[in-house]
């Protein structure tokens, strides 16, 4: 049988046919788990005891949660860390970036050089930092230099346990911030510098004035960007400190990660994860209407 | 009106600004790279040289040995930690994941941008939606779909769900958008069909950003670690990371052979990221100027 698809029809085809991979894949590897997993947050299913094998308990994973020290501490931890890396990082990159395009010679090099930690793989990283915070590392050797006599243990100590691996994320996300800085000061407009260069403005009111407001849309991603990334760190902690000492340094992922796979507590695994997802989205939210505030386009 | 001599003055403050400014800059650049640099000279070193005080940046005694050790090359080592191995598993992945995923995102991107098929637009909007989740959700809910399908423990695991990406289909449809449509509708004119022009016009065009989208998706397979960690479980299809993790697990006071492993895992994809460096910048920032 023989018949004529509308035009229309025939276009519908090919555009699906087109996206057909992609929607599968969708389907099967984000929508589904979705589903399940929001399911699965409202039961106690226990990994061990197999597949279906599970009660609903309603809300109960949700509000269990807050008495739960171990989820509270990651919480706030995670919190203190997004809230150190970054402002510093992407502070650290606005300046660097603005510097090297005006003041340097040997501009690439230098890039590079910031930018390497950011293409690094993080498990070797990881590993390199933790000689590098040894009492015989690189790090601990400069911090005596620079005054100090007795360092801290520094992935040993509750109270140094985290600003290290701060440091350690603002060093290796600098680069990329710094990138895509330097992309957006390509595109600002010349002709508004050069008249504030006939007003007689000299640099750092330019950089105040002019730089810092037309790169706010720059600095607007990378804010949403970077919070994301930090309150999503995984790997630092599982090979450089295991979420201790104590609970120091222990974050929501670490822990939704140890519930789930050591401990196979899915359910409130799951759950955890879609805290982390409201988390992210709400804060996202904020600063899409903040950024009404302070963006300017 | 200026005077010339002023103006001198001017020249001689800029440049004055450009020496400290890129001394400054440099050194801050150095310091970056300062933790390579001790890896390197560690991995070169004899055991316990790698914790002598003061730091020896150069060693007084070069060991290679350490790489022959971690290479397994020459028989010197007392075990095998099987890093050829764990090399080839992370090159096919990224590699099969690269072409899976370059392909999809240019067909998908196309027909976003370009075929004004019935819900495009909503699909578009959900599809983006998605982008929301962080990969935390679905990696419970992956594991036991991987359980209960068999292939937990294999690289199916690893490929199935790399083969498309939502950013990549978002950032080939961004460019897609930007090509005049007069370029289709001429080859349509000529009777082409969609999947002509897409392959035999729009490819050919795009291939600048499919290659920035291709070094972009390296990346992120070279150095993804919580899937590979939750969803491997032979050593035989270990990936770089997880190797590399297993490798601290076993030698844990070796800091030389550590190093000598880290710096085997760092230093070819530094050398591919660098060649591809122009290709692997335009990518990163496309993504976030348009977004």
């Amino acid at each position: 049988m023989k018949f004529k698809l509308s035009r229309q029809a025939r276009i519908d085809l090919t555009g699906y046919a087109f996206i057909l991979p992609n929607i599968i894949g969708v389907c099967l590897f984000t929508l589904f788990p979705m589903i399940f997993s929001l399911i699965t947050s409202f039961t106690d299913w226990d990994y061990t005891k197999g597949l279906g094998n599970w009660n609903f308990i309603g809300l109960s994973n949700f509000i269990d949660m807050w008495t739960d020290e171990w989820f509270t501490s990651s919480l706030t931890n995670t919190m203190m860390f997004a809230v150190g890396v970054v402002p510093i990082t992407i502070f650290l990159a606005l300046v660097l970036s603005v510097l090297i395009d005006k003041y340097c010679v040997a501009k690439l090099p230098i890039r590079l050089a910031l930018f390497i930690p950011y293409i690094s793989n993080i498990v070797a990283v990881a590993i390199v930092w933790v000689m590098m915070y040894s009492p015989w590392g690189p790090f601990t050797q400069l911090v005596k230099v620079l005054g100090v006599e007795d360092p801290p243990q520094w992935l040993g100590s509750t109270t140094w346990a985290l600003p290290a691996l701060m440091l350690m994320t603002v060093w290796s996300g600098v680069g990329y911030a710094n990138l895509i800085y330097t992309a957006a000061i390509q595109g600002l407009p010349q002709d508004v510098y050069e008249a504030a260069d006939i007003d007689g403005a000299g640099e750092i009111t330019k950089f105040f004035k002019l730089t810092i407001h037309f790169l706010s849309p720059t600095t607007f991603f990378l804010v949403i960007t970077t919070f994301i990334t930090s309150f999503q760190i995984f790997a630092p902690i599982q090979i450089m400190t295991r979420g201790g000492p104590g609970t120091a340094t222990n974050v929501l992922v670490y822990y939704i990660y140890t519930s789930a796979f050591t401990f196979y507590r899915m359910g409130y695994a799951s759950a955890m994860s879609w805290i982390l997802f409201i988390i992210l989205f709400a804060i996202t939210i904020i600063q899409w209407y903040g950024q009404k505030k302070w963006v300017n386009y | 009106m200026k005077t010339k001599r002023s103006l001198s003055r001017d020249r001689l403050k800029r440049i004055a600004l450009k020496t400290i400014f890129t001394t400054i800059i440099s050194v801050l650049a150095i310091t970056m790279i300062t933790p390579f640099i001790w890896m390197l000279s560690a991995s070169m070193k004899l055991p316990l040289d790698v914790m002598k005080l003061p730091i020896e940046w150069i060693p007084k005694y070069f060991y290679p040995d350490n790489y022959m050790k971690v290479w397994n090359i020459g028989g010197k080592s007392a075990r095998n930690y099987h890093f050829g191995l764990a090399y080839w598993n992370s090159i096919k992945i990224a590699v099969i994941n690269l072409c899976g995923s370059v392909l999809t995102s240019t067909l998908a991107g196309y027909a976003f941008a370009k075929i004004k098929f019935r819900g495009r637009d909503i699909l578009f909007l959900l599809y983006l939606a998605t982008m929301m989740i962080p990969s935390q959700v679905t990696l419970i809910p992956k594991f036991v779909m991987f359980n209960s399908m068999g292939i937990t423990g294999t690289h199916l695991t690893l490929i199935l769900p790399g083969l498309i990406t939502i950013t990549g289909t978002f950032l080939m449809r961004q460019y897609f958008m930007q090509i005049p449509d007069e370029l289709r509708e001429s080859a349509r004119v000529d009777g082409a069909n969609e999947f002509l022009i897409w392959s035999r016009i729009m490819v050919p065009i795009a291939k600048p950003n499919m290659a920035s989208l291709a070094m972009v998706v390296f990346l992120w397979n070279w150095n993804s670690y919580l899937e590979p960690l939750v969803f491997l479980s032979d050593w035989r299809l270990y990936t770089i990371p997880i190797a590399l993790t297993n490798f601290i697990e076993e030698s844990v006071t070796e800091y030389n052979l550590i190093m000598a492993a880290a710096s085997s895992a760092l230093i070819p994809a530094f050398l591919v990221f660098l060649l591809g460096q122009k290709f692997l910048v335009r990518g990163l920032v496309a993504g976030a100027v348009k977004g």
